[in-house]
């Protein structure tokens, strides 16, 4: 009998956790670091974070950040779920391929060209319609959904293929219509899928430099821009605090979602227990 | 699950969304193909128009106005017949004459390639243990993987700053381990770029890694044991060849977006490094030469447009036979 645990694996495992998760740690650690020079130890302090609650600039730019991440997100869920649902059951319809092609060339697309692109459509546009007048929230609104909508097609998309058809198949039969059968059958049991999409587009929303920087105009700095502009320049403390939190805030979300959904599965696990146990009785 | 189904319900009976429906109905969008057109006209009116706008604007030159660029259309006079269309393709001639264009690109090939690879020694690895793992550890596993992505790549990219600096932390640890005597220089280096690019992009090598590894039947293996294969052998002669489509998928999850990065060479490379993503930023933001800019971004489209339509291929293929 072959063994199950492998030293080689085991160590795989931890030395690839650790070059993972070690910058993130020392950017908790220093973050808390009384020295400005942010790599000297100087005694334990969270004067840091204090500095923070006082940089309107980086509130701002967080808030602006954390409004055009829940409408990127909300559009790209509401988009991707509509390309996701017909990829996996619509079959071969006509414009399928480009369709597909569309929804997966933003993930792996350099993003200095899609910003570029983007600026120069927006450019064009306000030249042509007047709309949009100059670049701001609705721009960068607008280039986020584009880029997130890819995402959310893959998730949603690869959840319908591996989820049961039978049970839609058996609502059609029962006579319900295609929208109802959706709504009522569909959605519900896709709905962790649409959340972690909706999560994972405010994500990278939140997160987006590049594209940020081409399709913003004055006054609408977004978070990411604030920070490469200081980081720039070299290391900063009240950057490691504002790390540390936003590590933090996700670190908890992952964590309460991980065990939300093993609650979930355990009682859906002991639901079906049930129902075969009370079926044979 | 009931009372999802209940609230979805309630909401589908709300006016706004009748309205919506209605709205739809007239414009003569229903069913399946309003489902079908509205990411589809959103794509192209957002990804693929913006791509020709990019082809249009560059052939046209530079100039101090608003926008910064000539337009491609003249009117020699009053009849319809008088329009000319002005093609200039000084800036592709450009691209092809200046050398650091040329060096940038095929820079930018090797960094994305050497991280790659490293991507994959790395990532295999730890793929192939979280796959052969305890189920009970995996979905841990799974999520310490994945914890680092959703954390903002750029304030990752930046603690690297102030580990690799020059009193950073890693200095700091191998002078106080005693391993060197002066501080090394780390920052500002391509080790600093392979580096960072490969952390940056190590979750997406590795979750279409597992993926395929999860699959494998493990009988294959137990069958070479048995036939007297060496476990080393069998790991190159069956388990590789069968997780080539995740190594393809990772490999190119990593490859395609590395070459156009802009961030991890600004932030950890060095400052005279020549990479195609900085050029771009540069000629756009620094030089404001839009013509220039949008050529160098068709050009690095035109370099990445094989292995894009093959990972697309794949990706198609993949969802469909995942379908089936």
């Amino acid at each position: 009998m072959r063994r199950n645990t492998s030293w080689v694996r085991l160590s795989s495992l931890v030395f690839g956790f650790a070059f993972l998760y070690i910058p993130i740690l020392s950017l908790i650690v220093y973050s808390f670091n009384k020295s400005r020079l942010v790599t000297v130890w100087g005694g334990f302090s969270t004067q840091w974070y204090g500095k923070l609650l006082d940089n309107d600039q980086i509130l701002d730019a967080a808030w602006l950040s954390l409004r055009v991440a829940a409408v990127n997100a909300t559009g790209a869920t509401l988009l991707g779920t509509l390309a996701g649902l017909a990829l996996a059951r619509f079959g071969n319809f006509k414009g399928r391929t480009l369709l597909s092609g569309m929804t997966t060339a933003p993930l792996v697309m350099p993003e200095v060209i899609t910003g570029l692109s983007l600026l120069l459509l927006f450019v064009s546009m306000e030249q042509v319609f007047g709309w949009p007048a100059g670049r701001g929230v609705t721009t960068i609104t607008i280039a986020h959904i584009t880029l997130t909508l890819s995402y959310v097609t893959v998730i949603v998309q690869s959840r319908l293929s591996s989820m049961d058809e039978s049970l839609e198949e058996a609502a059609m039969d029962l006579g319900a219509r295609p929208t109802k059968v959706f709504m009522l059958v569909t959605l519900p049991i896709i709905a962790p899928a649409l959340i972690s999409g909706w999560l994972l587009a405010f994500t990278i929303s939140l997160d987006d430099l590049v594209i940020a920087s081409f399709v913003s105009g004055p006054g609408s700095s977004t978070l990411p821009m604030v920070i490469f502009s200081k980081v720039r320049l070299g290391v900063s403390p009240d950057i490691n605090a504002l790390a540390t939190i936003m590590v933090s805030l996700v670190s908890i979300g992952v964590l309460v979602a991980g065990y939300v959904m093993m609650r979930r599965e355990r009682n859906r696990q002991r639901d079906v227990q049930m129902a075969l146990s009370a079926g044979q009785a | 699950m009931n009372d999802v189904a209940a609230t979805l319900s309630t909401l589908r009976q709300l006016p706004p969304l009748r309205w919506l429906v209605s709205l739809l109905h007239r414009v003569g969008l229903r069913g399946r193909n309003a489902v079908i057109a509205l990411p589809y006209l959103w794509l192209v009116l957002f990804f693929v128009i913006p791509f020709v706008i990019v082809l249009k604007i560059s052939f046209a030159e530079m100039q101090t106005s608003s926008p910064p660029y000539t337009s491609l259309i003249h009117w020699v006079g009053d009849k319809l017949t008088d329009l000319r269309v002005h093609l200039n393709p000084s800036n592709y001639l450009g691209i092809w004459a200046d050398g650091i264009y040329t060096q940038a690109m095929l820079t930018s090939l090797k960094v994305a390639v050497i991280s790659t690879l490293l991507a994959l020694l790395i990532g295999y690895p730890m793929a192939y243990a979280i796959a052969r793992a305890d189920t009970r550890w995996r979905g841990m596993c799974l999520m310490m993987v994945i914890l680092p992505f959703w954390t903002s790549f750029l304030l990752r990219v930046y603690a690297w700053i102030g580990i690799l600096k020059t009193n950073g932390l890693l200095n700091n640890f191998l002078l106080w381990l005693g391993v060197i005597n002066e501080p090394i220089v780390m920052l500002q280096t391509d080790f600093a770029v392979y580096l960072g690019i490969v952390y940056s992009y190590l979750p997406f090598m590795i979750m279409p890694l597992y993926a395929t590894l999860e699959k494998m039947d493990l009988t294959l293996l137990e069958a070479a044991e048995d036939l007297g294969c060496k476990p080393m052998r069998a790991f190159f002669t069956i388990t590789v060849p069968l997780s080539m489509p995740g190594i393809i998928a990772g490999s190119m999850l990593v490859f395609i977006p590395a070459v156009g990065e802009y961030v991890i060479p600004t932030l950890l490379g060095p400052a005279d490094s020549l990479m195609i993503g900085k050029l771009l930023w540069t000629d756009f933001f620094t030089q404001r030469d839009w013509p220039k800019a949008s050529a160098v971004a068709i050009a690095l489209l035109l370099v990445l447009i094989v292995p894009l339509v093959w990972f697309q291929r794949r990706q198609a293929h993949a969802t469909e036979a995942g379908q089936q």
